[in-house]
């Protein structure tokens, strides 16, 4: 009886921590409609800022909580910083592009941390009169815990009082309700969109200093957490405070009891949890139904027309040049050739859901990794030759992301785009932590190619035919029925309903040959690597593949590969410097705030005259 | 004896505690153009919603051509035959006015899963001849998403009308659009409707408009049927006078 009881205790004080990361998102969006991807960066920062306020302040009997407030303080200034310096210049550019500058600073900030407070993880200082434990019936809870248990609820009704009694709280729910209405009746947005920031900042450091006595810090936190938090809004409902810590209460318990049950695999039980709730109420527990935006709200409207003549010749000369490349160029340029191809297929294969499909995946690394430890595992555990491997691993992705997209189409926009990340992240999470089948963090090794196809020169070849093939499918899929049914589907779900289309039937078929596609790069990977490692699924590799699109553009056919060559390049140029997270995430945000068009977009904007014939 | 494509028997719709469709009964002859009017908040966009398939009904049928639709979706309504504008209308801005109109017959024909041909080259004919019916077939090539407010309502109006449709919905045909180009698609409306016998409900606050295009009014007002007939009996109708007016019953 003691051993349950202090069961959901320990839930209820995971629960407290995660409730607080999750209401200051929910908070932010709710408002300014930015999904901030730096929201688990603010809480790393909170933790390790807490361990450094501290361990400096002098010592006394309130220097805990001291250090904690001053944490959470500190937090809400960088958020603030953010804010006004960056976010603010983007409010007007789509919110695709505001979401990757966030992502920009998670990476800065992520290299910062290391550079400042050491990859060790830190053990976290006991809170003074609170570091003992308390006997529940012969099972023992850490007083600390217990303290946990009590600032959560104490927060929700201070966020409640903020909201419902002052001045302020209402603007806030003004905003929150229907935000060009509020801007129209003269609401000064700038101030209250930094303000809210501040304060969701503010309750994000706050989360991550609270559990320091019982998590520490380490710099896995921010990715960690904001999976997660995602599931919670996502669950809770976006814009709900109570819907929130709900949410969490309920994640909290599942982890708590999951781990007795699959003690390796709790995410797994999340899932299932979403899932559940996505299928009853779309816009989770407590959340209401998103009112549709007035005006215009996508991205790229630019009509898509067939090759000219001349693109198809220059398209030509292109394909001759990569096939009498390896007769000129020496073994590195080739192998960097051969990448750059599997990642342009992975990112038209994004591109086709991003672009004409207007669903932006966070988690497409679910899919180019899927391939590649479906294909290793049929290597490892069954010898399945490589030919048959890299057939059956583009299907066996299309089924996952068949399974994945049956509910992610259930939403739009940014949930959506919450929902892939939080699916990509399961996937990481099982191929990670089932190490008795997937080698776990050590990976798959030895997974080479059929003997006619190992010299570099031939696989060479063989990713040429299959990459560019690929592509070509995928951009004929553009131009069919099918393609151009996808592009109405984004441009008006009310009309496409009165033509009489399924509009969700053709997004989950889109998604799911989506998915193949990225399979099929993921399966010619790990042949082309030999190995694989749970990296290749993880948050970073999504964005990655997301950075890549929207660096070639989204506005062009052409976009993806000129996207993937320049950050195959880039990254190995910069990959070898010190910090070089810190660059890259430094040269996110600079394009989007330069050349929001992307690289194929821009060039396009001026050779366009050249290659469109005037009809 | 000409045949009903829309039957209403009993219609009602609440939201909270307001009844805002309460017991409307109406018919709608094939090549009949039918005017809904009513002051603001009586009902009509409500009853129109529940026609397309939008709203669920509380109580009440809906006949649409011989089949009861009560609870279904748009998409399954538009397949029994009915074609549906827009107050502000819905066209897809990444596409050419003629795109836009293929993708409606495409639908027709059931083949928006299709990936073997390429769009360009289907139902080229089909989609010009609507353009030309509708009177905008020299704007085929441009995007939607530049057209002038007017040029979209045709493009709506042909899209309504790819799937051969005998009921045809439309929700302010002429809203937004100066006085004489009212009447001029109004009369190419009325014209259409003739040609194919197509039913139409419409909804419109032009009262031009509603009395020299439309063949029979029904005045909705706070959700309730207050008078049908044809434009000369509605015109000359007390109730109607009153609430349109604004004096009192004596």
């Amino acid at each position: 009886m003691g051993f349950y009881i202090v069961q959901i205790l320990t839930g209820l004080s995971d629960a407290s921590a995660l409730f607080l990361v999750a209401c200051g998102l929910s908070l932010i969006f709710g408002v300014s409609r930015i999904v901030n991807m730096a929201h688990g960066s603010f809480y790393m920062v909170g933790a390790y800022l807490a361990y450094f306020f501290i361990d400096k302040l002098p010592h006394g009997p309130f220097t805990f909580w001291i250090g904690i407030l001053l944490a959470a303080i500190a937090v809400g200034l960088i958020g603030l910083i953010v804010e006004v310096f960056l976010l603010r210049r983007l409010y007007h550019t789509p919110e695709l592009f505001i979401l990757f500058a966030t992502f920009g600073i998670v990476l800065i900030i992520q290299d910062l941390s290391r550079w400042l407070f050491g990859a060790e993880d830190l053990l976290g200082q006991q809170a003074p009169g609170l570091s003992g434990s308390i006997n529940i019936m012969g099972s023992y809870i850490p007083q600390y815990d217990l303290a946990l248990i009590v600032i959560a609820p104490l927060i929700l009704v201070g966020l409640w009082l903020l909201l419902t009694k002052t001045r302020w709280g209402i603007l806030v729910r003004a905003a929150t309700e229907d935000r060009e209405m509020s801007d129209a009746l003269g609401v000064n947005q700038t101030w209250l969109f930094t303000s809210v920031f501040f304060l969701g900042s503010f309750l994000a450091g706050l989360g991550g200093a609270v559990q320091l006595p019982k998590g520490g810090a380490d710099l896995l936190m921010d990715l960690n957490i904001i999976a997660t938090a995602f599931v919670v809004v996502v669950v809770g409902g976006m814009g709900s405070i109570p819907g929130a810590y709900l949410a969490a209460v309920i994640i909290g318990e599942l982890n708590a009891f999951g781990i007795l049950v699959f003690p390796e695999s709790t995410l797994v039980m999340m899932f299932l949890v979403m899932a559940v709730v996505l299928i009853i109420r779309p816009y989770g527990l407590l959340g209401k139904e998103e009112a549709p935006e007035r005006g215009d709200t996508t991205a790229s409207v630019s009509i898509i027309r067939p090759a000219s003549r001349k693109l198809k010749i220059a398209g030509g000369i292109f394909l001759a040049m990569i096939l009498v490349l390896p007769a000129v160029a020496s073994t590195f340029q080739l192998v960097l050739m051969t990448e750059i191809a599997l990642f342009a297929l992975a990112c038209m294969s994004l591109y086709f859901i991003m672009g004409p499909g207007g669903m932006v995946s966070f988690g497409h690394a679910a899919y180019f990794g899927g391939g590649a430890y479906f294909a290793a595992l049929l290597v490892h555990y069954l010898q399945t030759p490589m030919e048959l491997a890299l057939f059956l691993a583009p299907l066996l992705t299309g089924g996952l992301a068949l399974i994945i997209g049956w509910f992610c189409v259930r939403l739009s926009g940014v949930y959506l785009a919450m929902l892939t990340l939080a699916f990509a992240q399961i996937c990481w999470s099982i191929v990670f932590q089932w190490g008795t089948v997937t080698g776990g963090d050590d990976g798959l090794l030895s997974i080479w190619p059929s003997a006619w196809a190992s010299e570099k020169t031939v696989f060479y070849y063989l990713t040429m035919v299959l990459c560019i093939g690929g592509i070509v499918i995928l951009r004929h899929f553009i131009f069919t029925p099918f393609g151009y049914t996808l592009r109405a589907c984004r441009d008006s779900a009310l009309r496409v309903d009165s033509i009489g289309i399924n509009l969700k039937r053709h997004q989950w078929v889109a998604f799911a040959i989506s998915g193949a596609f990225a399979g099929l790069a993921g399966g010619l990977y790990v042949f082309f690597k030999g190995s694989i490692f749970p990296d290749e699924m993880a948050i970073p590799r999504s964005f990655d593949f997301l950075f890549m699109v929207l660096l070639g553009g989204m506005d062009s056919l052409f976009g993806p590969i000129a996207g993937s060559a320049a950050f195959t390049w880039l990254h190995y140029t910069i990959s070898r410097i010190n910090l070089w997270q810190l660059i890259l995430g430094s040269i996110f945000i600079v394009l989007v705030v330069v050349l929001p068009q992307g690289i194929a977009g821009s060039i396009g904007n001026r050779l366009n005259k050249y290659f469109t014939e005037s009809s | 004896m000409t045949s009903n494509v829309l039957e209403v028997r009993k219609l009602a719709k609440s939201f909270g505690g307001i009844k805002a469709v309460n017991n409307i009964s109406f018919d709608l002859h094939q090549g009949q153009l039918l005017a809904m009017i009513g002051p603001n908040g009586a009902g009509k966009s409500t009853c129109f919603n529940l026609i397309n398939g939008q709203l669920s009904a509380d109580r009440g049928t809906i006949t649409i051509l011989g089949k009861k639709t009560n609870g279904k979706k748009p998409r399954d309504v538009w397949k029994l035959g009915v074609g549906r504008t827009f107050q502000i209308t819905a066209t897809f801005g990444s596409m050419t006015v003629l795109e836009n109109i293929q993708m409606a017959t495409l639908s027709y024909q059931k083949r928006t899963k299709s990936i073997f041909k390429s769009v360009p080259r289907l139902n080229q004919d089909e989609a010009m001849a609507l353009l030309r019916l509708v009177g905008i077939e020299d704007q085929y090539n441009r995007a939607c998403g530049v057209l002038a407010y007017g040029d979209l309502k045709r493009v709506e109006l042909a899209v309504a009308l790819a799937n051969n449709p005998k009921l045809l919905l439309m929700d302010e045909p002429t809203a937004g659009m100066g006085p004489a180009e009212r009447q001029e698609l109004m009369e190419m409306t009325s014209n259409i409707v003739e040609t194919r016998k197509i039913g139409v409900l419409f909804t419109e606050h032009d009262m031009d408009v509603v009395f020299s295009r439309s063949d029979r009014i029904i005045v909705l007002n706070r959700g309730e049927l207050v008078a049908e007939g044809t434009p000369d009996e509605i015109r000359k109708n007390r109730r109607v006078q009153e609430i349109y007016l604004g004096v009192e019953p004596i």
